[in-house]
């Protein structure tokens, strides 16, 4: 399947600042940042996760635990793909048990990375709450999953995803709108 | 990724882009056995049954773990309790089994190419678990892991392996996965277990401990397989020992560190001594940690993409 770019939603400074704003929504909807820890999803939502708590840290001073998870285990969908996903080191290096968890992913769309991600925070203790923050909802929801912090609304059209572009993988920071080339 | 290989017979053959595959998907599922709940979902509905027509301990017990940990449901099979006993065959015993749908089978059986043929009557992914003195290709992924995490890039890397090679299926399936690893490989033991024409597998030759030992980063030691003695391969345990017997002397005479990784079950006190197996230099544990975690690895690759 080819992709072409539809539309560049937002530069890298754009991105930057929807970050701030998430950064400081977190912190007043804690109220403070005592007992929050960070959870990337892999792969972009690792680095989005890391730009939050070095964000918070130029806030608040302190820096927040953070953990990376790989959802690829508790998917529904790999046996009815084609290819099998890889399968990645999954890194919680603190105790889950009566922490604020908020966990950070790049784009919600179905909710079914979400929902495989609750499952899989669920076998590493018992959080006191689990909040969601994500870059882009682009909706289309499939479960009863809705994030607490949201960057950029864009609701796509069927044939149209949302890439968004991390420094670390992809060279650049950005969001774009893409289309399936037909 | 997909693997290019649709069953686990041995590692002749296999490629290293499959091998990598494997090894990195095993390093990502020992996380999981460190969890509080050591359980994912990955395999949910997936049949497993363990065929063991040969004693294991280890083997199938890792296995059996490696299932269970990825949530498949499990049916052990052992020739000693089964109808086999009443003179069924193997095919018939297998199709029986089988009628009852199975996604994943892993045999162990004591007849070298067992494994493959049972895959030509049934339609499931087939895994070797040991087969005779074939091939034990688990055994030799888990080596691979634990050789990879504790020693490092196995390209260039130089392994010796001693003791029985001639009957070890744990050796074979060691020099074709370490070869295609790109590691350097030598064979040691007595010109009684050293089989004529190892040599052409690409693996040097020798019946000195000492010249091992001086090019080895690392030794995996064989089990001395007590069934045989009595064959007249070797003279008496106590020789084996005094020539091959890894011991703290001869490793604190190396001017270099050296790793040593041991099959199970050991022997203590001859191809191995208990200083050895319990000191600085051994893996031996790590080995069996990184055996559940590398086939949790082979089921996940082969079964989830059946």
């Amino acid at each position: 399947m080819n992709f072409k770019i539809k539309n560049k939603m937002a530069d890298a400074k754009a991105m930057d600042r929807t970050i701030t704003r998430l950064a400081h929504e977190i912190i007043e909807k804690c109220k403070g940042i005592e007992n929050i820890a960070m959870i990337g999803i892999r792969t972009r939502g690792e680095y989005l996760a890391e730009r939050l708590v070095a964000k918070i840290e130029k806030i608040e001073g302190v820096k927040l635990p953070l953990g990376i998870l790989d959802v690829v285990m508790y998917r529904d969908d790999f046996r009815t793909k084609h290819k099998l996903p890889t399968i990645e080191v999954t890194h919680i290096p603190f105790d889950v048990d009566n922490k604020i968890l908020v966990l950070v992913d790049d784009v919600i769309y179905t909710g079914r990375t979400v929902r495989a991600a609750l499952d899989a925070l669920i076998d590493f203790g018992r959080p006191a709450r689990i909040q969601l923050a994500v870059l882009v909802d682009r909706g289309h929801r499939e479960m009863p999953i809705k994030p607490d912090y949201v960057g950029k609304n864009f609701p796509t059209a069927p044939g149209e995803e949302v890439r968004v572009l991390v420094k670390e993988v992809d060279n650049e920071d950005g969001i774009q709108l893409v289309e399936e080339e037909r | 990724m997909n693997l290019s290989i649709k069953h686990l017979y041995g590692l002749e053959g296999v490629p290293k882009e499959d091998i990598q595959a494997i090894l990195s998907t095993a390093f990502s599922f020992r996380e999981v056995l460190e969890r509080p709940v050591k359980k994912v979902p990955t395999l949910q509905g997936v049949t497993v049954v363990n065929l063991f027509f040969e004693p294991s301990t280890r083997t199938r017990i890792s296995f059996e773990l490696a299932e269970k940990r990825l949530s498949a449901d499990t049916v052990n099979f052992s020739a000693s309790s089964s109808s086999l006993s009443k003179g069924e065959s193997l095919k018939d015993t297998i199709q029986n089994i089988f009628a009852m749908k199975i996604d994943v089978v892993v045999m162990r059986h004591p007849v070298p190419g067992s494994v493959k043929l049972l895959s030509q009557f049934v339609d499931a992914v087939v895994i070797n678990a040991g087969d005779g003195t074939h091939e034990h290709p688990t055994q030799a992924l888990l080596d691979m892991m634990s050789l990879q995490e504790k020693v490092g890039d196995m390209e260039g890397m130089n392994v010796a392996i001693v003791g029985d090679i001639r009957h070890s299926r744990v050796a074979l399936s060691n020099i074709h996965g370490l070869k295609t690893m790109g590691a350097n490989v030598m064979v040691c033991g007595p010109p009684t277990f050293i089989p004529v024409g190892i040599e052409s597998l690409g693996v040097k030759v020798t019946y000195q401990l000492e010249e091992a030992l001086e090019f080895a980063d690392a030794i995996n030691v064989l089990r001395i397989q007590r069934e045989r003695q009595g064959t007249g391969l070797i003279p008496s345990l106590r020789e084996y020992r005094n020539l091959y017997g890894i011991t703290r002397e001869r490793l604190d005479r190396l001017s270099k560190p050296i790793t040593v990784l041991h099959p199970g079950p050991m022997n203590r006190g001859v191809e191995i001594d208990s200083d050895i197996a319990d000191g600085e230099h051994a893996i031996i544990l790590h080995q069996v940690l990184n055996g559940v975690a590398s086939r949790m690895a082979v089921l996940f690759l082969l079964a989830g993409a059946k």
